[in-house]
């Protein structure tokens, strides 16, 4: 934790005791405690600190821990290959044509996944060259979104599992004001995101209220509020009155007024709508809330330690309600995004895609910190771009990025195996 | 700078209630009057917005009975209301027992969730007859990868090692199952198969959670994403093009135990099922006399709740919790046979469908215990099978309010509102060796 400077009295008029209360909780994070801080000292302070992260080894740690994902990935993908388990059957004889196969299936994986979230080299014209990238960006939107819903929470403590309840909620309250009303665009798709975003919120904060006044386990509640938002979507998909699209048994709403839909910043030839900006925005939002807010940094010392944080004067169950509100508008933006952007023909019970489970990996890559979310976010768009890509060109299912992504979680949360599994030597203490 | 310290610290972590926002709280005598008064309400206020009329029939035994027993015919409005009364008489023993400082047997929660539920069925099948054997007979069988996977998550948990995994646990197991008992031929080769697999989660949740001691949530999580994502990958790459070789096993069927299968009413409830039943009964009862009666389940507790106490006595805590999570997850993997053996022959994607998460909700709402945390997946199993039964004959409940139920009612559980749940007190937190 020591590589993200706190810059000192964040507001002049916080009280003391909250400075009190972090000094106590985070030992380690003495480094910036100078009580006036000059801004390029600070600025200084953090390039230096991102230099010593790098050569400390833990940027390595994480790149070790994508090699070894990738690695797992290139297995599972030679093993199910049809002609390497043919010249698997004479390998003894003919070796060469057993490594070639291999070599032929993973490298057409990773081109194609390649081809399709990068940059597509077998084409011609320029702007269909670049297609793929876009793509990325589109399916990184939601990722990011959901992502900071997912750190966000993180940050204060709280384990927010019900990134796909809060994105049904907010999807499914999105898309009621979006196919219901006939309003100009300036005023329909604000209002749309906006009622999604309270909906998400409110979603959300039932987890923090219920934590708040009766000490409830969030990641319990959380789960099972997923599921209780994904049967109440679809009794509102049953109901004509409220989502149903009338004369259709389908659980399915009508699609989404032109005036609800996020449009395509790139003109019609690319998918990529404004969900990815209303993204960067939120980055850019959360970093300043998390970092330069009296908020934030009220958040961040709940998160160190709760107790120290109540002994100072917050209140902390207040904080894990705004957090979860916080963070319930986050993902619900999230599902917005694929109601009002990616997927506008209609509400429909499978519109978070599995992003709220991604968002966790997406947060846990980004180590909860709104820039590293954004780059995670990004990667994982890329493989999800890539994925279908290498599903339709190479015929290897999507589900693979599915493992890579929680192999490099996983690889991550523990550099110590890493470190093991290279035979690096154990990390000095700090 | 290692990511555990973004995230919840180990100290905090596991599912106990926070220490930090929780404060005394009263006794769970209080509560019982006012939720069997709730209940009660919410019975009249359905009977009054749509008196039901009719006559709604009971069918207690099937045409395959040694002894028949004959179908009970009752009006339905008035049995209905008649339910109401005595739910309302429960009620007020339940207040009786509370003015008087009298604690709150056992007997009332239960009988008044029969009569509520009578009631409730009068209602909902006014004019139609319900099928008790099949609505309970159904529910036991739905409840099978529940129980399993709500015992696996109880054995972990009294363990100290948190347990999201068992929807993973369930997954694989439902994966190796149906595979292996294609291979073999055997679906018991595919039943033992399926408690490898879950052995197998179980080992690399330990292996990050006690080893690392990576948070054990987020590795549950994790792990849950990871094993949808291998059984996705394979399914679609190896067992959809072979699927004749590799995805067709034999189903296990229904075998009669002969004697007790002919006591009426009970027989065919729980004496008419697949083996695999029968096997769940065994480790019920196996689970619930060791980890209360002998000298390991102490050692397990004794890990679970505080740790550093069992060190100090020389229990080998890691080791303890490895081998503990061993054997919950292949009791877990046990109930991912169900899914493709069972309920339907072969493996599908993501067939397990969020049951581990109904289990989990069993380890919570069964207080961490084993016979609780069996009865609670039971009530859940027949939850599910009761909105299966009422959507055929057409009742006016929306289906998906009863899907939901076990899933709020999980929330009134943690939240304290249906007595308190508490969890070992070393739930989730890694054990260190100084």
């Amino acid at each position: 934790m020591n590589d993200t400077p706190k810059p000192q009295p964040e507001k002049p008029d916080a009280p003391v005791t909250d400075d009190e209360a972090t000094r106590g909780a985070t030992t380690t994070e003495t480094t910036t405690e100078a009580p006036e801080p000059d801004p390029h000292d600070a600025r200084a302070e953090r390039s230096r600190s991102v230099l010593r992260e790098i050569a400390s080894g833990d940027v390595l740690a994480g790149v070790l821990a994508v090699f070894l994902a990738v690695f797992v990935g290139s297995v599972m993908i030679a093993a199910t290959d049809d002609a390497v388990r043919e010249t698997a059957g004479y390998i003894t004889a003919r070796p060469s044509d057993f490594f070639t196969a291999v070599w032929e299936a993973i490298s057409g994986a990773y081109s194609a996944m390649f081809r399709g979230a990068v940059y597509n080299y077998n084409l011609t014209e320029p702007a269909q060259q670049w297609r793929p990238l876009t793509e990325t960006f589109k399916f990184a939107g939601p990722l990011i979104l959901g992502g900071l819903g997912v750190g966000l929470a993180f940050r204060a403590g709280l384990f927010n599992i019900g990134g796909r309840g809060q994105m049904l909620i907010a999807g499914g309250a999105a898309g009621w004001v979006g196919f219901n009303f006939d309003l100009p665009l300036v005023i329909h798709l604000p209002l749309a995101i906006l009622v999604g975003m309270v909906a998400g919120a409110l979603w959300g904060g039932i987890a923090g209220v219920l934590k708040a006044r009766t000490g409830a386990h969030e990641v319990i509640v959380t789960i099972m509020l997923n599921y209780v938002a994904y049967y109440l979507l679809f009794w509102s998909l049953t109901k004509d009155w409220l989502l149903k699209t009338p004369g259709s048994v389908n659980p399915k709403s009508p699609p989404m007024k032109d005036s609800a839909t996020l449009p395509k910043v790139l003109g019609d030839q690319f998918n990529l709508h404004l969900g990815f900006v209303i993204a960067l925005v939120a980055v850019a939002v959360a970093w300043w809330l998390l970092n330069r807010s009296t908020l934030g940094y009220r958040i961040r010392a709940v998160g160190e330690n709760p107790h120290a944080a109540r002994a100072s004067g917050i209140d902390v169950g207040r904080i894990y309600v705004v957090v979860m509100m916080i963070a319930g508008s986050l993902l619900g933006l999230a599902g917005i995004n694929q109601v009002l952007g990616t997927v506008s023909s209609g509400v429909s019970l499978d519109l978070d895609a599995a992003i709220g489970f991604d968002a966790i990996t997406v947060a846990l890559l980004g180590r909860s910190r709104p820039l590293g979310i954004l780059a995670a976010g990004l990667l994982f768009g890329a493989f999800k771009a890539g994925g279908f890509t290498m599903q339709t060109s190479e015929n290897i299912s999507v589900d693979l990025v599915l493992v890579v992504q929680s192999l490099i979680v996983l690889f991550l949360a523990a550099p110590p195996l890493v470190r093991a599994i290279f035979r690096l030597p154990a990390q000095e203490a700090k | 700078m290692s990511i555990a310290t973004d995230l919840p610290t180990p100290e905090s972590g596991g599912l106990a209630p926070d220490g930090a926002v929780t404060h005394g709280r009263g006794s769970g005598a209080r509560k019982l009057p006012i939720v069997l008064g709730v209940l009660t309400l919410l019975l009249a206020g359905i009977l009054l917005r749509s008196e039901p009329s009719g006559d709604t029939t009971f069918q207690l035994s099937t045409v395959t009975d040694f002894v028949t027993l004959p179908d009970i015919v009752v009006p339905s409005g008035p049995t209905a209301w008649l339910m109401v009364v005595i739910c309302l008489g429960l009620t007020a023993e339940a207040v009786r027992r509370m003015l008087t400082r009298a604690g709150q047997p056992i007997w009332i929660p239960i009988s008044f969730a029969i009569v509520w539920m009578i009631g409730f069925l009068s209602w909902a099948a006014a004019g139609d007859r319900i099928r008790v054997v099949s609505l309970l007979g159904g529910a036991v069988a739905l409840a099978i990868p529940l129980v399993f996977g709500a015992l696996g998550g109880v054995l972990g948990e009294r363990a100290g090692v948190v347990n999201i995994a068992i929807e993973g646990q369930l997954l694989l197991g439902a994966f190796a199952a149906a595979v292996t008992a294609s291979t073999t031929g055997s679906p018991w080769a595919g039943v033992a198969a399926a408690a490898v697999a879950g052995a197998l989660v179980a080992l690399i949740l330990g292996l990050f959670a006690i080893t690392y001691f990576v948070d054990q949530v987020i590795v549950g999580v994790v792990l849950n994403v990871l094993v949808v994502g291998l059984t996705n990958f394979l399914f679609r790459q190896v067992l959809t093009p072979n699927a004749e070789s590799l995805n067709s096993p034999e189903r296990l069927r229904a075998v009669p135990i002969p004697v007790l299968g002919d006591i009426p009413l009970i027989g065919p409830i729980f004496f008419r099922q697949t083996p695999l039943v029968y096997l769940l009964y065994v480790v019920v009862a196996v689970v619930a006399f060791a980890l209360y009666r002998t000298r390991w389940g102490l050692r397990v507790r004794a890990v679970g709740e505080h740790p550093k106490a069992a060190d100090t006595v020389g229990i080998k805590v890691n080791r303890t919790r490895y081998r503990t999570i061993l054997l919950a997850g292949a009791i877990a993997g046990l109930g991912g046979a169900y899914f493709s053996l069972v309920s339907v022959a072969g493996f599908n994607r993501e067939m397990t469908g969020g049951a581990g998460y109904i289990a989990l909700a069993a380890v919570i709402f069964g207080k961490w215990d084993p016979i609780r945390a069996t009865l609670a997946a039971l009530l859940f199993g027949f939850a599910t099978n009761l909105q299966g039964v009422l959507s055929a004959i057409g009742s006016p409940v929306p289906s998906q309010f009863m899907l939901m139920l076990p899933y709020l009612v999980t929330i009134f559980a943690v939240a304290g509102l249906v007595g308190r749940s508490r969890p070992p007190a070393a739930d989730g937190v890694p054990y260190r060796q100084q």
